[in-house]
């Protein structure tokens, strides 16, 4: 163990570690070797990570603690500000009136596509809680690090909770999203009742995904740095601002855009609550080239874009959503397991 | 200790690392950083600290072992790796059981109230919502905090929000207890009540191990000793009394008058601090 860049302790006694012990009855250790002397007696390593089984059975026992201190963190978010609580709601509801002032009231674009307004504000909404996962669960770490020093629980009961506190925040920006998206003209239909499986398939992949930039945040300081611009760059990819059929670019590279996680969850949330995007999706009609031409020059009548042929299959998007929540859960938590014993080392 | 009796931590050769990243070797100048990077250096200076340098012992079920040494001989690093939270470079340490480290830098939520921090410990711990329920009322008043309790942890003295700490970790009875000087900040009547409880817990069968620079806590506490100094056990023994004895003769400190049938420190003095 020689390294020219490695200190050792500190101290002051350079000259050498030795100190008067003469004369001093020091316990002996046993004869046995150390390490077999555990093996029989059933001790484990104490950095040992459990197996994955025992894992989430820990995991399961901690749900109480999981619940508890996202509420309290969620508490604790407000605490400095006056109006408390009640920035829950209004969040959401500051979010909306923006994108109103500037696509509603000022910018009279609607790039193609059917009520405008309630499409860009769905998606911000729904892009948001990934975003706002992945942000939150990069730094879960670091914050609680105190709180890893001084007990033991399954670290990944952290970026979980994290989650927990956004699903929160979605759900009331839900409530939200509704009234904004009656307002504007979209009827209540059966289909809203859709939002709950997009919701549950999102939070799962959030999880997953929020498990990875946990212990990606946990090491490497750099990746919170980066984290912002990577979201950004997935944010105007996963047609927030415009439907990724219309764009101009290869067909292959439109279905990659429109099959990659956020877009869909994005989709799956606007086909349930907006008739208005059910009815123009393309592929919602049956092929037609010439009004498909029509709307690709003019962009009139907005909804015609239905009769163009769509790149992917709208009836596999479900299956994606699962796949997608599938997928990052799994490596998820597989890629946080891994590294369970160096949390506390920060 | 005789053979028959059940070991609850063995540490065999460890050795621990901690990896520094930024530490540059020269002066920390933007000036010399400019250089640094001119001259395309393509690794970032990683140091290593090699803290705790191939210890070994045994502790058995009811032992209070203290730690002493002066600051930065690795004490609180092997408290830390018994706990489990850093990984060992070599050599291992193994456990019955699991280890709760209670240190003084361990605050828990400091946004968040000491009822929300007692709760969140506790589940944290393990226990469930009832039990938690049972063990709030205990907790609160072994704490001391009073009237405090529904204010944010960071409007504490550093000495209640280590009470209220050690309260919350000595609520569960653990097999293994790590104390890293969380009694340095506690007034007397809370060093009392502490010291009983520790004396409690060792009576569940664990294992208590105590680190403190107030020799005289670790006198009355500990049944045995261990001796580091740069990040290497100097001796280790029963004879606690003579091993402190010798520490502050190391140390250039006063000789301590005892009584020479009992051992028992003859007069009230100021706690050596190291």
């Amino acid at each position: 163990m020689s390294n020219d860049r490695r200190l050792s302790a500190p101290g002051q006694l350079q000259a050498g570690d030795e100190f008067a012990t003469t004369g001093l009855v020091t316990t002996e250790l046993p004869d046995t070797p150390l390490a077999q002397l555990a093996a029989e007696h059933g001790l484990r390593p104490s950095a040992e990570r459990p197996p994955v089984l025992r894992y989430l059975k820990h995991l399961w026992q901690r749900r109480h603690f999981i619940m508890a201190f996202a509420t309290a963190r969620n508490i604790a978010m407000y605490t400095e500000a006056r109006l408390g609580q009640v920035w829950q709601v209004l969040t959401p509801l500051l979010n909306a009136g923006v994108y109103f002032l500037i696509f509603g009231l000022l910018l009279h674009i609607n790039r193609g596509i059917p009520n405008y307004l309630a499409f860009l504000v769905t998606g911000v909404f729904v892009f948001n809680f990934t975003q706002r996962a992945f942000i939150s669960t990069s730094t879960v770490v670091t914050e609680s690090l105190p709180l890893i020093r001084a007990l033991r629980f399954p670290r990944a009961a952290l970026p979980l909770a994290y989650v927990m506190i956004e699903l929160q925040q979605m759900a009331l920006s839900i409530i939200v999203l509704g009234v904004i998206v009656v307002c504007t003209g979209e009827p209540i239909t059966w289909y809203w009742l859709l939002v709950i499986p997009a919701l549950l398939l999102q939070t799962i992949f959030n999880v997953g995904a929020g498990l990875a930039t946990a212990r990606l945040g946990s090491n490497v300081n750099d990746f919170s740095q980066l984290l912002p611009f990577l979201m950004r760059t997935w944010l105007y990819v996963s047609g927030v601002l415009f439907q990724i059929s219309t764009l101009d670019i290869a067909r292959r590279w439109v279905a990659l855009l429109q099959i990659n996680p956020a877009a869909i969850y994005i989709t799956l949330f606007r086909e349930a609550l907006l008739k208005s995007q059910r009815q123009s999706q393309p592929g919602a009609m049956p092929y037609n080239a010439l009004k498909c031409a029509q709307w690709h020059h003019t962009k009139k009548p907005l909804d015609w874009s239905a009769y163009c042929a769509p790149v992917t299959n709208p009836a596999h998007y479900w299956y994606y959503a699962i796949a997608w929540a599938v997928l990052a859960l799994v490596v998820g938590f597989f890629f946080f397991h891994r590294a369970e014993a160096k949390y506390g080392r920060g | 200790m005789a053979a028959a009796e059940k070991p609850m931590v063995i540490a065999d050769d460890l050795h621990i690392v901690y990896r520094v990243f930024g530490a540059g070797g020269d002066k920390g100048t933007a000036a010399t950083a400019l250089l640094r990077i001119m001259g395309r250096k393509t690794r970032a200076s990683i140091r290593e600290v090699h803290a705790i340098r191939g210890v070994s012992f045994v502790a058995y079920r009811g032992d209070a072992v203290g730690v002493i040494g002066r600051n930065g001989s690795g004490k609180t690093t092997l408290l830390r790796a018994i706990a489990g939270l850093l990984p060992p470079e070599q050599g291992n340490v193994y456990t019955d059981g699991e280890a709760a480290l209670l240190g003084v830098n361990a605050a828990l939520l400091d946004d968040l109230t000491g009822e929300r921090n007692v709760v969140l410990g506790c589940l944290a711990m393990g226990m469930s919502k009832a039990e938690t329920r049972d063990k709030f009322p205990s907790i609160v008043d072994f704490s001391g905090v009073g009237d405090f309790i529904d204010l944010p942890m960071k409007a504490y003295s550093s000495g209640m929000g280590s009470r209220l700490r050690f309260a919350i970790a000595g609520s569960k009875s653990q097999d293994i207890l790590l104390v890293d000087e969380a009694l340095a900040t506690g007034d007397a009547e809370f060093r009392v009540k502490s010291h009983a409880r520790i004396q409690e817990l060792r009576k569940d069968a664990g294992t208590v191990f105590l680190v403190a620079h107030n020799l005289e806590e670790v006198e009355q506490t500990c049944n045995r000793v261990i001796w580091m100094e740069r990040g290497k056990i100097v001796t280790q023994g029963e004879d606690v009394i003579e091993i402190i004895d010798r520490y502050i003769a190391a140390s250039g400190g006063a000789p301590v008058e005892r009584d020479p049938v009992t051992g028992k420190r003859i007069h009230a003095r100021v706690p050596l601090k190291t």
